[in-house]
């Protein structure tokens, strides 16, 4: 049953839904994966930002009979996409916004989750610029950014086992000062060596 | 979104006879195009355009590539992401031009769905445009509130009796690299223009439409046509100058693309094209009397403070601000400066 057949997080979801309806309204007022958010419903936010084919874009700005046939993911998906893949835990930028506090009201974080995703599958070490540039889109009116920036790069550290190069954090005030211990065949003993760049 | 009917016709030829279905004059019609919807679900949002139906040009397989030919002149569909055009390599007077220009555009969302053809195609952003109970001249009223409303995003140029400026920032920059565009109509008709003349002055023709497309009539190609080759001396060189209130993304306050050919350091030919001035893309034929001749003198001399004022002040000829935006005539000045500064390297 259902008029449309989407593709969301790997399953295939039949779902009847009228030709007007946007992506955003059958994912949350039909299929209540509300994890995507509609916040302006009409493109100025990102908080609605989902996956299509790998690359963000605004479900609130998309109608659900243009999305049959592509690869949707949610924030709801993250984290089973990463363990299929083989990963343990959530997603690693699930897990740095946890950890960096890049979240007040929570409202944009699922869609700048999806942003960042979006760009370390297409690069690996984006720079602070290209970092601010790909999540433009997504506004937060809680944070100040600072936290999120912080957490992206949290999130490519961790993933690449490699220094920030300018990380956007005060020294002694990081919350994950033994995240460098983890890195092989690297001293560290907190974020203030990672601000040095020094090789073991 | 008032409901409507989705379609998807699997041609060019298709869609176009399914809008020709609902041709009528454009203030009547109740089936539209759409392509990536980033404008149109705007307007069918807020209700100030309602339809029966849609017709999705994305459905239709057509020409979504884009082409280099060996001069370095470019063909590229109407249906191109955004995204795409900002990730064309830097290679070139034309394709970085572009790729500046559609970098500029919106969010990386946006750019993701929004297409070229649809961006050219956009309506404007007058705030009284934009609000369904404001019943303008655009929208078939009678009268133009940005007139003596608020007028700060309108134009300084062109105006009269509407005031919008175009908001694309792909249209200036296509002007300037003398693009034409390959228009497919109802009954396999096809025709060219440049691109310059797709769009009209509220005082020439239809005060309710910016270009002379009629309903049933799509855009298919736009195909940049700079004299990169040709046996006049001298290379070609780019810049696209944005200036904006937000950083992160907003729309053109005002925007310059120049083109410069410069041979031994003279200026022997000239493309300024101002955005978010004026009802269409304004090409300045002033400002580039006033560089053609001239000598491209380093940023920081005395030669190229001269230069940059003389084409600042051309390209505001006939200028006329409205109460709220006579700060677009400085800041025009100050792009062409910009861009006049980065050519000068
Ligand atoms: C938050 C926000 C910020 C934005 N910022 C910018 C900006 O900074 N700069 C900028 O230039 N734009 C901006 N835009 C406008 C953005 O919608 C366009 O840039 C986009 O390119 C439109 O393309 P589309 O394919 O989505 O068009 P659609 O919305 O599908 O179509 C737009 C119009 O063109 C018609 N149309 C579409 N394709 C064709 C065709 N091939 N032939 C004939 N008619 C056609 C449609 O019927 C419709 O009337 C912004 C939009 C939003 C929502
Ligand atoms: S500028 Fe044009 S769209 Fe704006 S109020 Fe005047 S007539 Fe309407
Ligand atoms: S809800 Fe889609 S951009 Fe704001
Ligand atoms: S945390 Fe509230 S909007 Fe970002």
């Amino acid at each position: 049953m259902g008029n449309l057949n989407l593709k969301i997080n790997g399953d295939h979801h039949p779902v009847d839904a009228p030709d007007h309806w946007t992506l955003l309204e059958v994912l949350r007022y039909r299929l209540d994966l509300t994890g995507s958010k509609q916040g302006c419903d009409k493109g100025d936010c990102g908080a609605c930002t989902v996956l299509v084919d790998g690359k963000p874009e605004l479900a609130c700005l998309l109608l659900a009979g243009a999305s049959e046939g592509r690869e949707i993911t949610t924030i709801e998906g993250l984290m089973p996409a990463h363990r299929a893949a083989g990963g343990t835990g959530a997603d690693p930028v699930q897990d740095a916004f946890d950890r960096a506090g890049a979240l007040q009201c929570g409202f944009c974080q699922p869609g700048m989750m999806l942003s960042t995703r979006a760009l370390l599958n297409e690069e690996e070490r984006p720079s602070r610029e290209r970092i601010r540039e790909a999540l433009s889109g997504n506004l937060c009116r809680c944070t100040g950014y600072t936290q999120i920036i912080q957490a992206v790069e949290l999130a490519i550290h961790e993933t690449c086992g490699e220094p920030v190069e300018h990380p956007a954090w005060a020294p002694d005030q990081a919350p994950w000062g033994d995240a460098v211990s983890t890195v092989p065949g690297r001293k560290g003993t907190g974020s203030s060596d990672t601000t040095q760049g020094e090789q073991a | 979104m008032k409901d409507f009917e989705y379609i998807q016709p699997d041609s060019i030829a298709t869609a176009t006879e399914l809008l020709a279905e609902g041709d009528a004059a454009w203030s009547n019609v109740s089936r539209r195009a759409i392509a990536g919807g980033q404008d149109l679900f705007g307007e069918l949002k807020t209700g100030i355009v309602e339809v029966d139906s849609l017709v999705d040009l994305k459905a239709t397989g057509a020409d979504n590539t884009i082409a280099v030919d060996p001069s370095g002149n470019l063909r590229i569909g109407a249906l191109v992401k955004l995204t795409d055009v900002a990730e064309l390599a830097e290679r070139g007077p034309v394709a970085s031009l572009l790729a500046a220009a559609a970098l500029s555009v919106a969010s990386p969302q946006i750019r993701s769905q929004a297409t070229l053809g649809g961006n050219l195609c956009q309506r404007p952003r007058c705030l009284y445009y934009r609000r369904p109970e404001a019943i303008c001249l655009k929208k078939g009223g009678d009268e133009c509130f940005a007139y003596g409303g608020h007028n700060k995003y309108n134009a300084i140029l062109g105006g009269g009796p509407s005031f919008i400026v175009h908001p694309s920032d792909l249209a200036p920059a296509l002007v300037a690299l003398d693009a034409k565009v390959t228009i497919a109509g109802a009954g396999g008709a096809t025709r060219e223009l440049p691109l310059a003349d797709l769009y009209t002055l509220p005082s020439e023709g239809d005060v309710t439409r910016e270009t002379v497309l009629t309903p049933s009539e799509v855009l298919t190609q736009v195909e940049t046509q700079l004299p990169l080759v040709d046996r006049m001396a001298g290379t070609w060189r780019s810049s696209w100058q944005k200036f904006r209130e937000r950083d992160g993304f907003d729309f053109a306050l005002s925007a310059v693309a120049m083109c410069l050919r410069v041979a031994d350091r003279r200026i022997v030919d000239a493309r300024v094209v101002l955005g978010g001035v004026a009802p269409r893309p304004w090409r300045s034929a002033e400002a580039e009397a006033a560089l053609i001749g001239q000598e491209l003198a380093t940023h920081g001399s005395a030669e190229f403070d001269a230069l940059a004022v003389a084409a600042g002040e051309a390209a505001l000829t006939g200028a006329e601000p409205l109460d709220h935006n006579g700060y677009k005539i400085p800041l025009t000045k100050g792009l062409v400066r910009r861009a006049l500064q980065e050519l000068s390297r």
